[in-house]
């Protein structure tokens, strides 16, 4: 009896000595990704008054437009905590509800960041005109692309949890999922001060 | 014809390479291949092939696997690099070689391409997965499928970068494919993007193999192995893995921006409508620099391993070797400027950033001090790795001169895209880096294979490498000082170098008869293995962890997990007999199963980039979704494992033992 309880307890251990594995080896992926959005955001400080005769910032942006787009990200962010709360208490309809709210959040974002490029587009503003259009449109859509891979993920996790339940291994991923998702809200916030915000003054 | 275009994008029948050389090149490459199917079919391994290596997690395997690769790509670039010192000896006056000068200029992209990514890059990877969990008493690595993965995608990128001799031809733009000279205006061909996409996936197969590796280290440690009680081997991967995590990314996205211009027709670094060359410079050198102290950095550590354990000594200076690498890996994120000193940043910038190269001597130089006072009083023994040990110790201290010496904005100046640089970095990666992993293979060896190499050719190789190097590589800090500039393949008779490209084309055909004899070496062994067997695991007197199991180790590679409780620790338990129990108790081993979900991973990622080379959008959204239901494939699998039960791990044990009998 000792010795199962022990075995028991052995085996906790074990299963959290590879949970805090995963979850440092996502920290550091998140960081490297950090790194690659830095790269960007200096090549982006460093191209943004090359116009070449084109428009600047304050010409293209919708600050308002911009806004709503943070907000509804931000809210998404929110949900996706509730998402991560709901978790404890094993209830996996809320989990699936929540991060049903998630995706559909970030799905709007999303559309609307593509209308927005659509429109740039089509008034001739596209990525071929300067270097300052070029790496605004590489910064934000790099996030816009991540930004996908989270709805594709958070999709193939509503079809896990439906299909295996809340179980351990499930959970550490939706952690992982939820790091990754608030990663891309902090992302944005720097996207929305640097470029937008500071690119209409 | 239109047809054709909307389903090949720009692929067709004329992108298939000609020319005698290339022709050879392309022969030799099919006779390889044919030869190696036809052995696999003649002894029916296949299967073992598959399930034995190809989709094995076991690190030791995938270690191995990559310095096979890493071996082989060696050789094309050497012969590049013969290629490069022939056409340089005789082209010269009224004669123009045998190499046209986009061929040349090919030649010398790929060389510099193919060492530094697939050769020293490899390598490295190979080492570490060989040697990590081993010397930090682990039984895997912390991320086993990532580390397959990782291997798979740089194995992808060698594929690419070797059909380029094939399809399209490669990059003429140098090794780094400085813009405006790589953009879509002046390199309209394929070679760049050939360059952007095999480096771009085996340069995301590195990031993931990094941050396996830093994970490993930081929380695969046995008991009582402090970060203060590991082997000095073990802090310079860790430095070296902290690199390649803050400069990787770096390059993904510099890769990504030069394809953006050239594909979709951006401005990043095009000399007009707003780009900035100068910033894909500075860019892809924050990344590059890192990338040097990445491969040197593990190269330190083996010497440091190497010296101790052949001076029957311990480490000197331990602690200021850990301050060392510690300084080094955050100096080298601030030296990058000095690539480009003349792009005229200012005399308060240049100055700054010469400063701090030259500082980076002052740890350099303490970590050569601690190695030659481990030597000194130490008992010597003058094995292989010794050898190259002591080779690399004057090689690398002159060049590492050299280095300050150009650290210096005036004099550098005068020296920027010289032969003087060309030699000063050679007698770096060579001196430095090769040889350090040269030291290592000799090394650990019989830990991985349960022999050890011949030591007669291991010393012959050494004696080629070193002489090779010198006589391939002084006169060319000598033609440097004459004037001479790199990539060069004519010059006029009147400059009076030709003798000295002489002597250097010699130096680097016996470096050629080095790696013959390296080959010869491993083949030699393998056939007398039954003389050289390793029957104690412990064939050099060692003093860490990874010696204390058998060998070949066991793919659990401990039966009993080993506590420490001081540095060198193998060295203590033999002086005091402590912890070598004669009645171990064994238990169960979870190891992970073997998977082709990463070969698959990098083949789809080949197929991706592939067909953003030439164009082909529908093949490059296969290659995307691939990759996609790949790894949702694997997510959803949660039986990973499967357990090797205490009486199995006393099974195979026995018999080892049986074996050293």
């Amino acid at each position: 009896m000792i010795n199962q309880v022990s075995n028991q307890s052995r085996n906790d251990i074990a299963e959290n000595h590879s949970d805090s594995k995963t979850i440092l080896g996502f920290w550091i992926y998140l960081m490297t990704d950090c790194v690659l959005f830095a790269s960007l955001f200096a090549t982006f400080s460093v191209l943004r008054n090359n116009t070449f005769g084109g428009p600047n910032g304050s010409q293209i942006f919708n600050l308002p437009y911009v806004l709503i787009e943070t907000l509804i990200l931000l809210t998404s962010s929110f949900t996706c905590g509730l998402a991560i709360i709901a978790t404890y208490t094993k209830s996996t309809i809320k989990v699936l509800y929540w991060f049903g709210v998630t995706f559909l959040l970030g799905l709007i974002f999303l559309i609307m960041e593509i209308t927005e490029f659509t429109k740039l587009f089509h008034d001739g503003n596209s990525w071929h005109r300067s270097g300052f259009l070029s790496s605004y449109f590489t910064l934000v859509g790099t996030h816009g692309l991540h930004i996908t891979i989270g709805l594709i993920w958070i999709a193939v996790m509503m079809v896990l949890i439906t299909r295996k339940g809340l179980r351990s291994t499930v959970i550490r991923k939706l952690l992982l999922l939820s790091m990754f998702w608030h990663f891309l809200d902090i992302i944005w916030i720097f996207i929305f001060t640097i470029v937008y915000l500071k690119g209409v003054v | 014809m239109n047809m054709f275009a909307d389903i090949l994008g720009k692929l067709n029948l004329n992108a298939i390479q000609h020319g005698p050389i290339i022709a050879g090149a392309q022969i030799s490459m099919v006779l390889g291949g044919i030869f190696v199917i036809g052995l696999m079919f003649y002894l029916k391994r296949w299967k073992w092939l598959w399930n034995e290596w190809l989709t094995s997690l076991d690190p030791k395997k995938i270690g191995v696997m990559y310095i096979i690769f890493s071996v082989l790509m060696l050789i094309r670039g050497l012969t590049d690099a013969a290629m490069m010192r022939a056409q340089q000896a005789i082209s010269v006056g009224s004669s123009h070689g045998f190499l046209t000068s986009d061929h040349y200029q090919q030649i010398f992209t790929s060389h510099g391409t193919i060492m530094i990514f697939f050769v020293a890059m490899g390598f490295m990877f190979g080492i570490l997965n060989l040697v990590v969990p081993l010397q930090i008493g682990s039984r895997d690595v912390a991320f086993p499928f990532l580390n397959s993965t990782g291997f798979w995608l740089f194995v992808s990128g060698v594929v690419l970068i070797n059909l380029s001799l094939v399809l399209g031809g490669f990059s003429a733009t140098g090794w780094l494919a400085y813009p405006p000279l790589s953009e879509i205006v002046y390199s309209p061909g394929v070679g760049v993007d050939f360059w952007i996409w095999s480096l771009q996936i085996a340069g995301i197969g590195s990031l993931l193999s990094g941050i396996n590796f830093m994970v490993t280290i930081l929380k695969m440690r046995c008991r009582g192995m402090t970060l203060m009680k590991m082997p000095i081997f073990i802090w310079s991967v860790l430095g070296s893995m902290a690199l390649v995590l803050f400069a990787f990314p770096i390059l993904t996205a510099t890769l990504t921006l030069l394809f953006l211009d050239r594909s979709l027709g951006m401005h990043f670094f095009t000399s007009g409508t707003g780009g900035n060359p100068m910033m894909y410079v500075n860019l892809i050198w924050a990344w590059g620099h890192p990338e040097v102290y990445i491969l040197i950095l593990p190269a330190f550590g083996v010497f440091s391993e190497v010296v101790a354990t052949f001076s029957r000594k311990r480490l000197f200076g331990y602690v200021s070797m850990v301050w060392a690498i510690g300084i080094i890996t955050l100096l080298s994120f601030i030296v990058w400027l000095h690539h480009f000193f003349t792009m005229g940043a200012g005399a308060n910038v240049n100055t700054f950033f010469g400063l701090m190269t030259m500082i980076i001597a002052i740890p350099t130089g303490v970590k050569v001090f601690n190695w030659l006072f481990t030597m000194y009083r130490g008992r010597i023994h003058f094995n292989t790795p010794m050898f190259w040990f002591l080779g690399f110790i004057t090689t690398f201290t002159v060049g590492g001169m050299a280095g300050v010496l150009m650290a210096v904005p005036p004099a550098d100046f005068q020296l920027h895209n010289s032969l003087f640089l060309v030699a000063h970095f050679h007698t770096m990666i060579i001196g430095g880096v090769l040889f350090g992993y040269f030291a290592a293979l000799n090394y650990w060896f019989p830990k991985i294979f349960g022999f050890k190499l011949n030591e007669r050719l291991g010393r012959y190789s050494f004696w080629c490498w070193v002489i090779g190097f010198l006589l391939a590589f002084v006169p060319l800090y000598i033609l440097g000082l004459m004037g001479a500039t790199r990539r060069l393949d004519h010059y006029d008779a009147s400059m009076g170098w030709q003798q000295l490209f002489i002597v250097a084309a010699i130096g680097v055909t016996i470096i050629l008869c080095g790696v013959g004899f390296l080959i010869l070496q491993i083949i030699v062994s393998i056939m007398q293995r039954k003389d050289n067997q390793d029957k104690t695991g412990d064939p050099w007197n060692g003093r860490t962890l990874e010696w204390s199991t058998t060998s070949p180790a066991p793919i659990y590679n401990f039966a009993v997990m080993p506590e420490v409780h001081s540095r060198d620790p193998f060295w203590e338990m033999k002086k005091t007999k402590q912890g070598l129990e004669n009645e171990p108790h064994y238990e169960d081993i979870s190891i992970p199963k073997n998977t082709p979900i990463g070969i698959f991973i990098a083949g789809f990622s080949f197929i991706f980039g592939f067909s953003m080379i030439w164009h082909i959008t529908w093949l490059a959204i296969i290659g995307l979704l691939g990759v996609i239901v790949c790894i949702i494939i694997r997510i959803s699998n949660d039986d990973t494992e499967y357990l090797l039960t205490a009486a199995e791990v006393e099974k195979i044990e026995t018999a080892a033992q049986e074996r050293y009998a």
